[in-house]
């Protein structure tokens, strides 16, 4: 792995990622939001969600669902940080025998909850798993969901806002990454469309992992909770 | 005995929430009512979710639900649980390889008076498209009951697709295998009815010579019940999109010479109201259109 060191459980660090993202070539297209959401996702795996690479299938683990299937290569450098992967198989990424396409296909790698590439699916399937968790009874675990700004146009996402907000889904957060994708704007905020439907909010530096954490951890009882990280303009 | 098959649904829903912990159903406002007037509601309150007028939120959260190991029934109209959230079916469920059960209401000519935008003539071919989708058409309450059921015990991806139309008696289905209703010289030409067409099937061919098959699983196709009459001449009517099972067909008889008719539901925009029996007859799947077809088929002049 050329200069990159590994810690002693054989994680590799933030500083390694850019080392793990450069395993990957030939995305040219997607290659920029890709690196838009990786301070979010590194955060999220480093400090926020209780997830373990030895049980990725644990029924209390917090669910992390990469609805933003585009760019995945920040989320499988993380992954591959984490140990959920190994870090060789990045570099054959896209290939036919290789299970990381450029867009995730949850059946095919170790933790990764679902398949996304088709915008505004992962927010309705977190409201869905939000709601199991809650007959279920199980208080504890966390549904984390990871979408994009320009994703926010597709309107599945402002039908799953609405009901996450009237039925207080206390387990549920969202993640914006706000990258000025999306064509026509959003005046007056990501934000205030959650807001209006009932939910917490957070508007954070999306390159600031402390800002983020505090943001993603931040108590919000009865009400779900959404976290718009603010990144450089596409 | 359910006098409709939404009775039968409502019933068969109460009977699985009270034996399976994992049904949970999922509606968008459809159907609310009338498992309200059930009482059901009352009873389970965590186990429906009503997503309001929200089709793809409807059936992304079904799969949510699925993932979480929850067994969800999808209901709605025709149109708004099959077309409109299509790419929730195909990519929430059959690319996520989760299990569900859609129930529809409203099938065939139901909603003749209510036009076009109620009628989906078209759900079981698309369906077709995607994968591991197991069918039932049910042509009676009775039978609508048996396959819900079974539908309810599996772990797939099942289509019950109701209709108020049905057939006087109910047969003795199994889920999976057609039925035959009238066995012909053997060779005879046979005629597969499915679901609700079976009375008028029956009608139209009473002085003809020929087998009658009745399907209520229409995927996957019983081919070998087909193989086993020997017949090759074949005449489908279905209740929706004529030739949807064409290839099912087609597919049983690879390796026999073989000609088939198939005859359903006119693929035009018909621009007329009425009742479902005028629709019937406007895409000549009455019995008198039936019999005219079939002789043109089987005895050309």
């Amino acid at each position: 792995m050329g200069n990159m060191t590994s810690s002693e459980n054989g994680e590799y660090s933030y500083e390694d990622l850019g080392h793990l993202m450069t395993l990957m070539t030939g995305d040219e297209k997607h290659s920029y939001s890709a690196t838009s959401t990786l301070d979010v996702v590194w955060t999220l795996y480093d400090s926020v969600l209780n997830v373990d690479h030895e049980r990725p299938d644990d029924p209390d683990r917090d669910r992390f669902l990469l609805s933003k299937g585009h760019g995945p290569m920040a989320y499988y450098a993380v992954l591959a940080a984490k140990k959920f992967i190994p870090a060789d198989m990045l570099s054959d990424w896209g290939s036919y025998d290789s299970p990381l396409g450029y867009h995730p296909d949850g059946a095919l790698i170790r933790g990764v909850e679902i398949g996304t590439g088709s915008l505004g699916h992962g927010l309705p399937i977190a409201v869905g798993m939000t709601l199991g968790l809650r007959i279920k009874k199980m208080r504890t675990p966390g549904v984390f969901c990871l979408v994009g700004d320009a994703e926010l146009d597709e309107g599945s996402n402002h039908e799953a806002i609405a009901l996450a907000g009237r039925l207080g889904l206390e387990q549920l957060t969202v993640i914006v990454i706000e990258n000025g994708s999306a064509s026509h704007g959003w005046p007056g905020g990501i934000a205030s469309r959650f807001e209006i439907e009932g939910w917490s909010s957070a508007t954070v530096n999306g390159r600031d992992h402390e800002d983020i954490k505090s943001a993603l951890t931040q108590r919000h009882p009865g009400v779900p909770h959404v976290v718009v990280a603010q990144v450089e303009k596409k | 005995m359910p006098s409709t098959m939404r009775d039968a649904f409502i019933d068969t829903i109460g009977l699985m929430l009270e034996t399976d912990p994992d049904a949970v159903v999922v509606l968008a406002d459809i159907g609310v009512s009338q498992f309200k007037a059930a009482g059901l509601i009352e009873r389970y309150p965590d186990r429906f979710i009503n997503c309001g007028i929200r089709e793809q939120l409807m059936v992304g959260v079904a799969a949510g639900l699925a993932k979480e190991g929850f067994r969800p029934i999808i209901h709605s109209y025709t149109p708004f649980l099959i077309e409109r959230p299509f790419e929730q079916i195909k990519i929430d469920f059959a690319h996520l390889g989760l299990g569900g059960v859609f129930v529809s209401v409203g099938a065939l000519f139901d909603a003749a008076s209510s036009g076009r935008t109620h009628q989906a003539p078209e759900d079981v071919g698309l369906l077709k498209l995607l994968p591991e989708f197991e069918m039932y058409v049910p042509g009676h309450p009775d039978e609508a009951s048996v396959l819900l059921r079974a539908a309810g015990s599996s772990n797939g991806r099942v289509y019950v697709r109701l209709t108020e139309d049905s057939n006087s008696l109910a047969r003795p289905i199994e889920p999976g295998k057609m039925h035959v209703e009238r066995r012909g010289p053997v060779g005879s030409p046979v005629v597969i009815a499915v679901g609700p067409m079976l009375d008028r099937v029956l009608d139209a061919v009473s002085d003809l010579a020929v087998t009658v098959l009745y399907a209520t699983t229409v995927m996957p196709f019983d081919s070998w019940t087909l193989r086993d009459t020997m017949a090759t001449e074949i005449v489908l009517v279905e209740p929706y999109l004529i030739g949807t099972s064409s290839s099912e067909i087609s597919g049983a008889l690879h390796d026999r010479p073989h000609r088939l008719l198939a005859l359903g539901v006119r693929n035009t925009e018909l621009r007329h109201y009425g009742t479902p029996e005028d629709h019937i007859k406007a895409h000549g799947l009455d019995s008198d259109g039936i019999l005219k077809s079939i002789s043109r088929f089987l005895y050309p002049s």
